[in-house]
Formats: C-alpha cells, sequence, structure tokens
C-alpha cells in the first residue's frame, strides 16, 4: 500500500492509493443483508416461472397427501396433496411484491408529511405532528383487522391500501426531524439567498440530504408491511385462494400441520419469513453503522485512505476522510449532521 | 404545561381518534357494512335488513351528529352492542372473561422481556465488542421471525414431542375456573409456554436499542470523566451512563408496546389461549363486527393505558419532565 497523501483540507485530494470499492468498505452485516435480500429477490423473480407443480393443483390421489420431502417434491406435499415448494416459491413474491409496494407508497407518504410538516411549521406543523403520534401509539393490527374486516373480498390491494395508510407515521416522525435540523444550516439559506422557491429548496436541497434516512424508513417500512400481512393472512384476513407465505401458514395451521408432524408444511413459509425479516434487519443495522460508526463491532476495522483503522483509533485527518466522499460510505456518512465531513465540507467552502 | 398534563392531553386525543375512527369505519365503507353484511350470506332475507342496522347501531333515526353522540355515551358505559357470534352474550362481557388472561400473560412477560433485555443490553453497550456481541447476529435472527411462527415451533418442540408444556389451552381440561391451587397452577403451568414465546421473541428488540444507545453514550465525555475520577465501575455504569441511555429505551417501550400486544394477540391463536387474540379471531372469521370494534378499542386503551403508566415512570426518571419547561 501506498503511504496515504497529507494534503491540508483546502486543496483537491490526489488519488494515489487506489479507493476500495464501495462493496468492501461495506459493513459486513450490511453486505450479508444486501445477499440474503439479493436471493428473495431473485427467487421473487425467477421462482413463479420455475415452479414444479401449479400450487393449487389438489391431487387427487390419496397417497400424495402429506407426504413428507422426496425426489418427487422437494418441500414434501400438504393435506390435499398440493406442492409445497410451489406454493412457497409464488409465496415469496406475492409476499415480497406487497411489501415494497407498501413500503413504496407509505415511505413516499412519510416524507411528504414529515418534511412538509417541519417546513410549514407552527399550527399545521403542531396538527400534523399530533395526527402523526396519534397513529404511532394507536396499535396497528387491530386497526388492521377492523379496516379490512369490512371490505367483501379482504384481497391484495385493500390489503396494500389499508397497510399503506397506517405505515407512514413513524417515517414522519424521524423525517421531520431531520428536516427541521437541514433547514437552518447554511447551505439552505444560502440557496433561500439565491431566491430559491419553497418547493424547490425542499425538493433539490433538503430532500437528497436526506436520502439515508427514507432508505433506513423505507426497509423498516417493507419490514413491518411483510409482518403484518402475514399476520392477517395467518388469522385468515386475506385472499385465501391466492398463494403467500401468510395463506400458506393459514392453511398449514387450520388444516393441522401441526398436530400431523408434517413440519415441511409449515417451517419453510415460515423460516422464509423470517430469513426475509433478518435480510431486512441486517440492512437497516448496516445503514446504522454507516452512519454510526460507533456501533459497529469493536473488533471490525474499516480501511479508511488505505489504512485500516478500527473504531477505537484515533479519527484520521480531515484530507484523508474527504477521500470517502465517493461511493456509498461517504455518501450516507454525510447526513449525519454532526460527521466530520461536514466540517471537511465547509473547510472547502471557505 | 406540566409535562404529564401535555401527555394526559394527548392521550385523550389519541382515545378520541380510535373512537371517532370506530364510529367512521361502518359508514365509510363502500356501500355499507349492511350491505356487506348482506352480500356475503346470501341466504339472508331483505327483511333482515333492519336486523342488521340495529345490531351495528348504523340506522339510528336522527342526523349523524346524533348517532356520534350515543355512540359516545354507549361507550362510555361500556355498552358495547350484542355479539352476533356468540349471541346474546353482550360483548363488554365477552371482553370481560378474556381480557384478565391476556393482561396477566402479556403484561408479565413484557415487563420480564424488557427489564431482562435492558440489563443484557446495558451488559453489551458495556463490554462492547464482548462475549455478547457475538450472540447480536443470532438475535437479529430471532426478533425477524414472526411471533406466530416461533409459537408454533415452540409448540412442536416442547408440548408435542418434548412433552414438557401442555398443548395449548388456557388450563387444564375438566377444571373449572376459580380461586383455587388446582386451577391457578394448571393455568401458571399453560401460560409458561405463551409467556416464553413473548420473552424470547422481543427480548433482542430490547436488547439492540439499549446497546446501541449505552454505545454512544459510553463514549461521552461525562462517562469518561466519571471514569477519570476513579469511580467504581458499577457506579459509573448505572448512576452516569445507564441512567441516561435508558430514557430513549423507556420512551421506545412506550410505542413497542402496541406491537406486542398486536404480535401477542396472534400469538394467542397458535397457543388456543383463551385471551383477547382468541377472541378476535373467532370475532373476525364469523364476521362479529360488534364484537371485533370491541375488541379493537379494549386494546387502543389498554395501550394508551400502558404509556401513560410509562409516562408517570419517565417523569420519575428523567428530571427534564419534572420540570414546567419540559422537552418533547
Amino acid at each position: 500500500m501506498t503511504v496515504a497523501p497529507v494534503i491540508s483540507a483546502t486543496t483537491t485530494v490526489t488519488q494515489e492509493a487506489p479507493q476500495p470499492g464501495w462493496w468492501r468498505r461495506m459493513p459486513t452485516k450490511a453486505k450479508a443483508g444486501v445477499v440474503l435480500f439479493g436471493v428473495f429477490v431473485l427467487t421473487a423473480i425467477i421462482g413463479p416461472l420455475v415452479t414444479p407443480y401449479d400450487p393449487s393443483y389438489q391431487n387427487p390421489n390419496p397417497n400424495a397427501s402429506m407426504n413428507a420431502p422426496s425426489a418427487a417434491h422437494l418441500l414434501g406435499t400438504t393435506q390435499s396433496g398440493q406442492d409445497v415448494l410451489s406454493q412457497l416459491l409464488v409465496g415469496i413474491r406475492l409476499t415480497l411484491e406487497l411489501g415494497l409496494i407498501v413500503g413504496v407508497v407509505a415511505t413516499a407518504l412519510a416524507v411528504i408529511v414529515g418534511v412538509t410538516s417541519a417546513f410549514l411549521g407552527g399550527f399545521w406543523d403542531e396538527l400534523l405532528s399530533l395526527l402523526t403520534n396519534v397513529f404511532l401509539v394507536i396499535p396497528a393490527l387491530p386497526l388492521l383487522i377492523v379496516l379490512l374486516g369490512y371490505f367483501p373480498n379482504r384481497g391484495e390491494t385493500p390489503t396494500i391500501i389499508v397497510l399503506a395508510l397506517l405505515g407512514w407515521p413513524w417515517g414522519a416522525r424521524v423525517m421531520r426531524a431531520q428536516t427541521l435540523a437541514i433547514r437552518n444550516r447554511d447551505f439552505v439559506a444560502a440557496s433561500r439567498e439565491t431566491g430559491e422557491g419553497t418547493w424547490r429548496i425542499i425538493v433539490f436541497e433538503i430532500v437528497p440530504n436526506e436520502v439515508s434516512l427514507i432508505a433506513a424508513s423505507f426497509v423498516n417500512t417493507v419490514l413491518y408491511a411483510i409482518g403484518a400481512s402475514v399476520a392477517l393472512a395467518f388469522i385468515g384476513v386475506a385472499d385465501l385462494n391466492s398463494w403467500s407465505l401468510g395463506t400458506m401458514l393459514y392453511w398449514a395451521q387450520s388444516q393441522q400441520a401441526l398436530q400431523l408432524g408434517a413440519w415441511w408444511w409449515f417451517v419453510p413459509p415460515g423460516l422464509a419469513v423470517a430469513l426475509m425479516g433478518t435480510a431486512l434487519v441486517l440492512l437497516n443495522t448496516g445503514i446504522d453503522e454507516l452512519g454510526n460508526p460507533r456501533l459497529r463491532d469493536a473488533s471490525s476495522a474499516s480501511r479508511i485512505a488505505g489504512r485500516w483503522l478500527k473504531p477505537a483509533d484515533p479519527t484520521p485527518v480531515l484530507s484523508e476522510i474527504s477521500q470517502r466522499r465517493n461511493g456509498l460510505a461517504g455518501f450516507l456518512h454525510s447526513f449525519s449532521r454532526s460527521s466530520l465531513l461536514d466540517e471537511a465540507e465547509a473547510g472547502e467552502r471557505r | 404545561m406540566p409535562f404529564i398534563v401535555r401527555r394526559l392531553i394527548f392521550y385523550v386525543v389519541a382515545a378520541w381518534v380510535a373512537l371517532t375512527i370506530n364510529f367512521i369505519i361502518p359508514r365509510l365503507v363502500p356501500g355499507n357494512a349492511v350491505e356487506s353484511i348482506m352480500s356475503k350470506f346470501t341466504d339472508l332475507q331483505p327483511s333482515a335488513y333492519r336486523a342488521i342496522e340495529a345490531m351495528l347501531g348504523v340506522g339510528n333515526a336522527g342526523s349523524i351528529w346524533h348517532q356520534y353522540w350515543s355512540y359516545l355515551v354507549d361507550v362510555a358505559h361500556f355498552n358495547l352492542g350484542t355479539s352476533s357470534s356468540e349471541f346474546p352474550a353482550q360483548v363488554s362481557t365477552l371482553l370481560g372473561e378474556a381480557l384478565p388472561w391476556t393482561i396477566i400473560l402479556v403484561g408479565s412477560a413484557t415487563v420480564i422481556a424488557f427489564t431482562v433485555g435492558t440489563v443484557l443490553g446495558i451488559a453489551a453497550g458495556w463490554r462492547h465488542g464482548g462475549g455478547l456481541d457475538r450472540v447480536l447476529p443470532g438475535l437479529m435472527f430471532l426478533q425477524a421471525i414472526p411471533y406466530f411462527f416461533f409459537a408454533l415451533i415452540l409448540l412442536e418442540v416442547f408440548a408435542v414431542k418434548l412433552h414438557l408444556f401442555p398443548i395449548g389451552q388456557g388450563y387444564g381440561q375438566g377444571l373449572i375456573p376459580g380461586w383455587h391451587w388446582a386451577f391457578i397452577g394448571s393455568a401458571i403451568d399453560h401460560s409458561l409456554l405463551p409467556a416464553l414465546t413473548i420473552v424470547l421473541t422481543s427480548i433482542a428488540g430490547w436488547m439492540l436499542q439499549m446497546r446501541n444507545v449505552m454505545i454512544t453514550t459510553v463514549g461521552e465525555d461525562y462517562v469518561v470523566a466519571a471514569q477519570a475520577k476513579g469511580l467504581s465501575n458499577r457506579r459509573v455504569i448505572f448512576t452516569y451512563a445507564a441512567r441516561n441511555a435508558i430514557l430513549p429505551q423507556l420512551q421506545g417501550f412506550g410505542l413497542a408496546i402496541g406491537f406486542v400486544v398486536s404480535g401477542a394477540l396472534i400469538m394467542e391463536i397458535v397457543f388456543s389461549y383463551p385471551g383477547i387474540g382468541l377472541l378476535l379471531i373467532n370475532a373476525v372469521s364469523s364476521d362479529d363486527y360488534a364484537l371485533t370494534q370491541g375488541i379493537f378499542l379494549v386494546i387502543t386503551f389498554a395501550v394508551l393505558l400502558a404509556n401513560l403508566i410509562v409516562d408517570l415512570i419517565i417523569v420519575f426518571v428523567d428530571p427534564r419532565a419534572r420540570s414546567l419547561e419540559a422537552t418533547r
């Protein structure tokens, strides 16, 4: 390794040491999360195309009922002779699809409410904050059940709408706090001085600076949506003719898979939900650690400007830090308000 | 305005919003709730329309405001209507029977999980990078498992296979509920596995949050200063670091209790535990709207009450909340 260049913070940094790629700089937990989640996304895309059987096909042959995993049925069969693997492959798509759609809609709502609330201030801020907090404190699941109970067919669309309508408050609260913090910073004041309109400031100055928070809130919302939709389907508040991980568990429970010892019927969908959730939790922890290096595993060293540094090591000088600006780590790191990068940036501007 | 008064007003508003949602939903649904019931049961005669209206309380004469007022008066008198699935039982009677089971089980399990999780979090945060950190990925996995699935696995392993615990139900068959030892012992025996489910699945969340706040707090100057003064580790941990780190944890507790309760409701279904969750699933599957709404209200009020208690504890722990210029 070449020695990191020592250059004052005001000049541009020459890049002698080859920069480690953004992938190498990601915390291990985040990497594990990305890989695990990628596997699920691939399964959701390819899975339904390669199902060995029609998931709904009920084999009339009594010998095909409740078969343990075998070469013909890799994950066994259900009470009515349906192939569990086919159901799982189709179910992963539906569950993931629902989670992602809800995640997008609810996160968009959260950004709109949170940023608007912080920017308008005064009465409207108080009102929106009150609304946010009220919906945070009302337990979501019973409300979801009450709301969905009134839809004649508890299909996918009503579920998505209701989940999205109840999924925004947490994100909105975080977005509001962050917007309040950013709103008074110099670069926002500068763009106001140059005559930018409020909406331009919000869309081009504020929101791009909150990308890491939006990402974290998106991941959380997807986690919530998957958990809630599976729980709802498990208790039968869903379209029971479609195959999702939740409806699989519903049928397994209602047809006594547990009592009959058919572990291959209820373990795969449950494990899939758990692993999907783990992937999302890992992703989120990774995002957290990018923003707050103290949380990192104390034994893990990260390579900064060609040197391996542990979180407890003294902070390298600013010029070295500013090299990290390219790539995901620096990108996300720059959003925590007290990060060194801000100071480096402020130094450069002066 | 004192902190606790502001919080009280907030909970009153939250309760009012929940009540109003409960009132509006049946009146907002496309078509209306009555028609939606009629369409579900195609063999109903058209003459049943009025009867269903009466059951839902939507057909009252008078303006919407009048209906709203009489609804609020009814709720204030615990008059939540008549259950259709357990006709002619009153919703409030059914709730009264199921509520103690859930409150005792979920309440004690949550307090245990919170206490143990927080203590473990303090230890993990203090000895950052120590042995406890190594179990973190496992804990994350535990945290991501849906409650009910974990319950299924525990039931399979410990009750069905190993016969260590009874399989589901709230108490042994043939026992008459009452204050005698045979029943209480049986009830405790039956509640161990459900309680274990709640503790194991929720402990990870408390521990992770406490650990993260603790790590940040341990790095603060005042903690370093306390150590530099030569205070004992015990004193630094509990009266300097943990004392401050626990405030976000307590605030999180208030918000998380809704999730815990929701998860516990579903968990009850797996164990056929005779609490609110089992009542809820029966109400949903038999389209018993009055009972479903009554359960929603009771759960919401219980969660609000739990939040209020947490706020009182915060006032006790955090001197800033006691002063007039309280922080948010």
